[in-house]
């Protein structure tokens, strides 16, 4: 039986029909078409669905569609500002921190949250942000370069 | 090295961003899962529980009257045409039909109006086996009586290899020393994090069209025609963005073939995706390989032979295998001079997922155990290691024992490079208790010098169209980016050939309509898609010329076009006429050139196409004939090879026996860098990726041939907390076979990281370890029987060196 949850996503509200067994990253993906967020694992091992709940960054793998009723979420889709591209992902691309990108929206919304708590990370806080996020391409140092250079 | 200077070039050899950049940090990169079409059914797999068993029976009457169930298909269905990756090994059918040969083995599959049901659905199908006694190991599998996987494989050897270049026996006895050591790894996983996926669409006309996440969609075409029985020119295989591949994603697997056959049979697009349990159980990762070498040497540290065996626990089927022992062998040719070498290879099947090629393909577990054995003669000659290696350094020119040619080798470059950046004169040998620093250098093909099945096939044909308004220049490759910047790669050196921006050009790229590519594996395609992409721009070049020759009356060597601008070597024609004409063809639009600036790419090509129709550029390539004549030399020859030097300096805390990887040097000669900041993801990517095999990377199964670890959990790769300070160092020799001088870096990078890491940790405990990962607790195992035989042998003088004749494993 499916239940209608209300979610707003990048500022957008929505109402949509979830089997109670549904995961956030398979609604968001499916049933919303926003596939910026990806599946690598679905066992929260690898980071790629990582997206911002209430602030908080969260596997959408782990988390249920239903915990999501009533609640706010940052995906992807939603970091690119009225004025372009978020500062991050600007420095995601100068850096050449971007190589298969599959890692990248995840990786890039870790950043986000690390740095909307925290502006001046150290590059200890900045590994340790972005330690859930796994990447197999690039080995993370031209990523960590990219958040260190927006940092405060 | 001086040839090339920065500033020779308008594109590339430069810092371009990524053309794939843009889209893909912004979510809207395209993998083949982001996919959805009309009507899309989905399909699931139903694999076997057991490692090695008989098929009685399949029922699947449970299964298809569950309501949403579209189609079920075995053995039966589709038929058994075999494939694999080497025709000389087809060994795999899409579906098993009298035994399964690992947990994982590929029985039936469903496709249904959606996921859940297709699951179901195949939890249905009941299955009844004999079970059958399995094999795990090499020694398991080769001994007598053990049962076997094929039938036309006795002892379940995939493939033995026995080559020997020179007298090895001869040489051994004009050697001051000789030293016999041996390396094993575990079979490792390539962990990408997209898992792979396909959507299989078949139309009413006939035509099947494959999405999938391939690291060769030529290679899968091919297999997808032979196997279905459909036209080559009736399948095309498109490749959308990738999420890594390393190897494992070159070979077709059971699932693309079985989406095929299930649209087909449905008339409906199917979609199918691995989950992370399902990659594990595909495999076609690194094998696992017990090396053992011997090697001799003179006094002053002269390499003189090398005998060498070694055994590969295969899994299930050949996949890649036989090219992976060739490797094993092969690649270590270079780059020292070694005038003889005996090498004898086996790669045998076990009941297990099958191995394939992953990045460094056959020659990484070979480097990590010469290189430490080099280290470890250095030592006992009272010679820097550095120093050693450098003595015995090939150069430009040189052709290996196996007949491998060295058209360029900035070896000892990269090799100077590193000692004098990581301060090696310094620390070696002054380091305190617990710092080791060590260092190696790897060597690797840039590019096959054969295809997979014999054929005299372009290994690359690229195709650049002009736009008919002459502002852009359409590329179509059906090379595969998944990852390491091709496309961007291809764009530059596109854009290069034909003189205009970077800007200029789209391309479009892994689709089996533009032509031929053999695809992204033994780090081929710089070199070889470059290649044709180059010619496919300068015959571009050439045509908008001819035409504007003919209406400028200058002869077209006299002309030019660089930055999107014609130039003139002598004096500048009139232009007054064509430039009137182009602006009157465009009145109303606001970006007409004004009657004083120069002549522009863009009004020279619209006026190529108004004289011509489309003006269409075409390039190729194939190697020429590279190699020996011995069996399996094909093996191993390449137009060129990369190479590259690693310092590693690390910390073990012999309470725990954990490494600390503290900082890594490497230098990498790629020929001409096309892409600068490319190259250098490429030698981090590299040496991650090494860095994870050292230290942690395992695939470990139960005794029933299970994998315990098929999580990104606890098959543990690098996270951003274990990666070191790395100082990347690009070497530019110039390479004669590579366009504009350029060669690889994709997979040579990886070469040196294992065995500077070995070697840099027997700097720092005073032992040495033969087997793979370091984990702390092997390390610590190693210190604690180091120092328990030193308490014994106190008051020999010197530092002796623990199992350096030790056994095979």
């Amino acid at each position: 039986m499916k239940k209608l949850i209300r979610v707003t996503v990048n500022d957008m509200e929505y109402e949509v029909a979830v089997k109670p067994n549904q995961t956030l990253v398979d609604m968001l993906r499916y049933d919303l078409g926003l596939t910026g967020t990806k599946n690598g694992c679905g066992e929260g091992d690898c980071g790629a669905c990582t997206v911002i709940l209430d602030g908080t960054p969260v596997s959408s793998c782990l988390v249920l569609a239903v915990q999501a009723d009533g609640r706010a979420i940052t995906t992807i889709e939603g970091v690119e500002g009225k004025d372009g591209l978020h500062p991050l992902q600007k420095a995601f691309i100068e850096k050449g921190a971007v190589q298969c990108g599959f890692c990248t929206p995840g990786m890039v919304l870790s950043a986000k949250s690390l740095l909307d708590e925290n502006p001046g990370p150290s590059e200890e806080e900045i590994r340790e942000g972005i330690s859930g996020n796994l990447c197999r391409c690039t080995g993370y140092l031209q990523i960590i370069d990219a958040v260190k250079s927006v940092s405060k | 090295m001086g040839e090339i200077s920065m500033g020779k070039f308008d594109v590339i050899n430069s810092r371009a961003v990524r053309v794939d950049a843009s889209d893909k940090v912004r979510g809207r990169a395209l993998y083949v899962d982001d996919m959805k079409m009309a009507g899309m059914l989905y399909g699931a797999l139903l694999q076997s529980p057991l490692a090695h068993a008989e098929i009685l029976n399949i029922d699947t009457t449970a299964a298809q009257r569950l309501p949403g169930v579209k189609s079920i298909i075995t053995h039966k269905d589709a038929g058994l045409v075999k494939f694999g990756v080497s025709p000389a090994r087809y060994d795999e059918t899409i579906f098993c039909h009298d035994k399964v040969r690992h947990v994982g083995d590929n029985i039936a599959a469903v496709a249904a109006t959606d996921l859940d049901t297709a699951l179901r659905a195949v939890s249905l199908i009941k299955v009844d086996y004999r079970e059958l006694p399995a094999v795990f190991t090499v020694e398991e599998a080769m001994a007598e009586g053990a049962p076997v996987l094929h039938a036309a494989f006795p002892r379940n050897i995939t493939a033995e290899v026995q080559d020997e270049f020179g007298d090895v026996e001869a040489a051994f006895k004009q050697c001051d020393l000789i030293k016999t050591t041996s390396l094993v790894n575990k079979r490792q996983d390539a962990a990408f994090i997209e898992p792979q996926g396909c959507i299989a669409s078949y139309d009413f006309s006939g035509n099947l069209t494959l999405y999938s996440s391939t690291q060769s969609p030529h290679y899968i075409q091919r297999v997808v025609s032979m196997v279905l029985g459909i036209p080559m020119g009736k399948v095309r295989v498109v490749k959308p963005y990738v999420g890594g591949g390393f190897g494992p994603k070159a070979a077709t697997n059971h699932m693309e073939l079985a989406a095929c056959l299930l649209s087909m049979k449905t008339g409906k697009p199917v979609k199918m995706n691995f989950d992370r349990q399902q990659v594990f159980m595909h495999g076609r990762s690194r094998h696992q390989f017990f090396h053992h070498m011997t090697t001799g040497v003179k006094k002053d540290g002269t390499i003189m032979a090398l005998k060498h065996d070694c055994y590969l626990n295969g899994g299930a089927y050949a996949s890649f295998g036989i090219a992976t022992v060739y490797y094993a062998g092969s690649l270590l040719g270079g780059p020292y001079k070694l005038p003889a070498m005996k090498y004898h290879g086996y790669r045998v099947y076990t009941n297990l997922p099958a191995c394939g090629a992953q990045r460094g393909h056959g020659g990484v577990i070979a480097r990590g155990c010469w290189e430490q054995q080099l280290d470890m003669i250095a030592q006992e000659l009272g010679i820097d290691p550095i120093e050693m290696r450098l003595r015995n350094m090939m150069s430009a020119g040189d052709v290996t024992c196996n007949y491998l040619d060295m058209s360029s080798l900035g070896m000892k470059e990269c090799v100077e490079a590193v000692r004098d950046r990581s301060g090696w004169k310094e620390k070696k040998g002054n380091l305190p208790p617990g710092k080791g620093i060590g260092m190696s250098c790897g060597f690797f093909v840039s590019g096959a010098g054969y295809p997979i099945y014999r054929s005299d096939t372009f290994h690359g044909t690229v195709i650049i169209k002009l736009t008919e308004d002459g502002g852009t220049a359409l590329v179509y490759t059906a090379s595969a980016e998944i990852g390491q910047g091709s496309d961007t790669t291809f764009a530059m050196i596109a854009a290069e050939a034909m003189g205009i921006p970077l800007e200029c050009v789209r391309l479009e790229s892994g689709d089996t309509d533009f032509g031929v590519d053999l695809g992204a594996y033994s780090s081929r395609q710089t070199l070889m898609t470059g290649l044709a992409t180059k010619e496919a721009g300068e015959d571009i070049k050439r045509q908008v010329l001819e035409v504007l020759s003919e209406e400028l009356h200058v002869p077209v060597e006299d002309m030019d076009i660089k930055k999107g601008f014609i130039v003139f070597k002598g004096e500048k024609p009139d232009i007054t006429a064509l430039r009137t004409r182009y602006i009157k063809e465009h009145r109303g639009w606001s970006d007409n050139p004004a009657m004083d600036e120069e002549l522009s790419f863009r009004e020279a090509s619209r006026m190529a196409f108004l004289s011509r129709g489309s003006i269409v550029g075409k390039g190729k390539y194939k190697p020429p004939i590279l190699g020996g004549q011995h069996k399996g030399a094909a093996v191993g020859t390449s137009p060129a090879y990369g190479c590259s030097a690693q310092v590693v300096e690390l910390s073990v805390d012999e309470g725990t026996g954990k490494i600390n990887i503290e900082k890594m040097t490497d230098a990498h000669d790629c020929g001409l860098a096309i892409n600068r900041t490319s190259v250098e993801g490429q030698m981090y990517g590299s040496l991650s990726m090494g860095l994870g095999e050292a230290l942690f990377e395992e695939v470990k199964f139960d005794d029933k041939g299970r994998v315990i670890n098929d999580d990104l959990a606890e098959y543990k790769i690098t996270r951003a907390l274990d990666m070191p300070a790395i100082e990347p160092i690009i070497v530019e020799s110039n390479e004669p076979n590579g366009p504009f001088g350029a060669k690889e870096v994709g997979e040579g990078a990886i070469m040196p990281a294992i065995p500077a890491i070995l070697n840099a940790v027997a700097d720092a405990i005073g032992v040495r370890i033969f087997e793979l990962p370091l984990k702390p607790e092997r390390v610590y195992m190693a210190i604690k029987e180091y120092k328990m035989k030193k308490e014994k042998e106190k008051g020999i003088e010197g530092k002796t060196l623990a199992g350096s004749s030790q056994k095979q494993a």
